[in-house]
């Protein structure tokens, strides 16, 4: 597990980082989000110790992280970087042996992830010939290619079409899957929604909300809840101490407590559905910052 | 996981620098030149410069011409050889005049011919030397042009790594290497390269002398050849650091010019400062110790026979710890902007310690 503890950093007299704590845990994808500026970045960057905090730590598998023994992190930065006249599969190999893999895995690996990511065909061609989508791909790849302990990914979406993003969420979930920490930032909340296991929500600098998904959608639930009647659902907002949110027609949402009104529904006839209303990661988002 | 050892790092780096290096057009053009140039500066004295005068001659003015270096064709009267004179055919005709003989010439005295008429007083030098004056202002060129070309080959440095910050590929590299190693990495590459361009050079002036006819100043180039090379590497080593801390301290390719002026100085200035004062003993001592100017210099002084292999010696004793300074120097430089972004880094934030 990586643990980040009291995170705090400034830039001058603008402070950027105000303890910032939150966990990413093996085998779960956290999304990591915030608004333009809010330090999702720098955080990422002191996580790889490419930036020194000003005060705060971060640990892994329970020892603070120092240079000396710093995990293997896999790190797509947010401005994308490769050498743009260098053949994507030297390119790949390269970064892998700088990583310590020795050659032969280094090709393996390569091929390996070329292949998943569909870029077998590119392998030979310079990086500046591929489509920025393309590109993109090969930054995951050579994120990936080291088989790192930590998967740290800024904006990995960004630039994709959805058929790319599918094929990179799969290779992604793979690792996962393996038991990988990954922790990726995102401003697309429907694929933060879909694919993280934890969200930690940061706002200026400040961490305003930090769980499960299902956590926090609980969490952010109140007594909300929808329901769905054969006839018109007008007299819910009859029921002593329902608060209607929304009517039309058959369908109710309200907030109360819910089973005197299924009682009551249920006397009256036929009942097509009843659930509580969960928030969407989008609601949640701009409730919290 | 197995990370990479620091010199595994650099090595990677190294190896990379290289084959970047050996797959660009510019390089191999660039060698292909230099190589040209040494023979063409070598052999094209001789190639053009080795005829013997021609002259006409006329009568008993022939004895005269007897045994000396001269290319002569017989002709029957004055008017045949003026004619010769007036069409450029011969450079001057030498005709009886009286008891002796006169040399006809169209508008200068022919010195060249000339010279071979005239009987010579002996000479004796006092304080000989093995090279003439006209071969030490080729050395001084030729070693002069070779380390600028390989200091300024150096500039790939910088932009290696302007390239690495503007592609942003710096944060994958510092986030799993060293920055230390980078830079070594850079170094050593291109100094591992530069020394396999001298060497073959340095095997290709023998043969460009014997070809030229010069094979016996080969005993007097030979060791200042010896000289010149850990000269030039030290030389190199200390030039590019200061190449990467140009490229690191700016974060576009555009910018790089306004970094790269001191650089270029520490360049050129050897170069003119050599070729203005290589006849001044006093001037070419002091400079064959100031380490940017030893490197050409000091080979220069060996060349010319004027210094001692002790100084030599010293001399690449102040340039190697010079090196080490500038080494240790730049890499507080590299590390401090390698990874700041925008306008132009100032030395003086670079030099900070990282907040």
């Amino acid at each position: 597990m990586l643990t980040v503890r009291g995170i705090s950093r400034s830039f001058g007299d603008h402070k950027v980082l105000d303890e910032v704590s939150f966990d990413v845990r093996p085998g779960r994808m956290t999304g990591f989000l915030g608004a333009n500026g809010s330090g999702k970045t720098t955080t990422m960057r002191i996580v790889l110790g490419v930036l020194a905090a000003h005060g705060g730590s971060v640990s892994w598998q329970g020892t603070e992280v120092r240079p000396d023994n710093r995990p293997d992190f896999g790190y797509m930065p947010e401005e994308r970087g490769l050498y743009p006249k260098m053949k994507v599969r030297d390119q790949i190999t390269w970064l892998a042996r700088l990583h310590g893999v020795d050659r032969e895995t280094a090709q393996r690996n390569t091929d390996e992830l070329l292949e998943d990511l569909e870029l077998t065909g590119r392998a030979g061609d310079r990086l500046e010939e591929l489509s920025l989508g393309n590109q993109q791909r090969v930054q995951i790849a050579a994120a990936l290619v080291h088989d790192p302990d930590v998967l740290i990914l800024d904006e990995p979406f960004s630039g994709l079409d959805p058929i790319a993003v599918e094929t990179v969420l799969d290779v992604l979930r793979k690792r996962a899957a393996n038991g990988v920490p990954v922790l990726f930032s995102s401003h697309q909340l429907a694929i933060v929604e879909r694919l993280c296991d934890d969200v930690v929500i940061i706002s200026k600098g400040r961490i305003a909300a930090n769980g499960s998904r299902e956590e926090l959608r609980a969490r952010h639930a109140g007594e909300r809840y929808e329901i769905v009647v054969a006839e018109d659902a007008g007299w819910v907002r009859d029921v002593p101490g329902v608060t209607i949110l929304d009517l039309d027609g058959p369908r109710a949402v309200f907030e109360a407590e819910p089973q005197q009104v299924l009682r009551a529904a249920l006397d009256r006839g036929e009942v097509r559905s009843f659930t509580p209303v969960v928030p969407t990661l989008d609601e949640i988002f701009k409730e919290v910052i | 996981m197995a990370r990479a050892s620091f010199s595994q790092a650099t090595w990677l780096v190294a190896e990379r620098e290289m084959k970047t290096l050996f797959g660009t057009k510019g390089f191999w053009i660039g060698f292909a030149f230099t190589v040209v140039g040494l023979f063409a500066l070598t052999v094209l004295p001789t190639v053009f410069g080795g005829d013997d005068p021609k002259v006409a001659v006329v009568g008993s003015a022939s004895q005269a011409v007897q045994g000396k270096a001269l290319d002569v064709r017989e002709v029957g009267s004055v008017q045949e050889a003026s004619d010769l004179v007036r069409a450029d055919d011969v450079e001057a005709a030498i005709v009886p005049d009286g008891a002796g003989i006169k040399v006809l010439a169209l508008n200068s005295p022919p010195n060249s011919v000339i010279r071979e008429l005239v009987e010579s007083p002996p000479v004796e030098l006092l304080e000989a030397s093995a090279v003439t004056s006209g071969q030490r202002s080729v050395t001084v060129i030729v070693f002069g042009l070779v380390f600028l070309m390989f200091g300024m080959g150096g500039a790939a440095i910088a932009q290696s790594t302007v390239t690495e910050k503007q592609t942003r590929i710096v944060e994958i590299l510092v986030s799993t290497v060293p920055v230390r190693a980078l830079l070594a990495g850079k170094i050593l590459g291109h100094t591992i390269l530069t020394l396999g361009q001298v060497v073959v050079l340095a095997l290709a002036a023998p043969i460009a002398l014997r070809v030229a006819g010069l094979g016996e100043l080969l005993g007097v180039v030979a060791p200042a050849l010896g000289w010149f090379i850990p000269f030039l590497m030290l030389g190199f080593v200390l030039i590019s650091s200061m190449w990467a801390v140009a490229g690191a301290l700016v974060s576009r390719q555009e910018d790089l010019g306004s970094t790269m002026g001191l650089v270029m100085i520490a360049v050129m200035g050897p170069y003119f400062g050599v070729q203005f004062f290589y006849e001044n003993p006093a001037v070419l001592k002091v400079m064959s110790f100031v380490p940017f100017t030893a490197g050409v210099a000091m080979p220069v002084r060996l060349f010319a026979e004027q210094a001692k292999a002790w100084e030599a010696i010293l001399s690449l004793g102040i340039l190697a710890v010079t090196v080490v300074v500038i080494l240790l120097v730049a890499s507080r430089l590299y590390t401090g902007s390698l990874l700041q972004t925008g306008a132009r880094v100032k030395l003086s934030k670079a030099w900070a310690p990282a907040e």
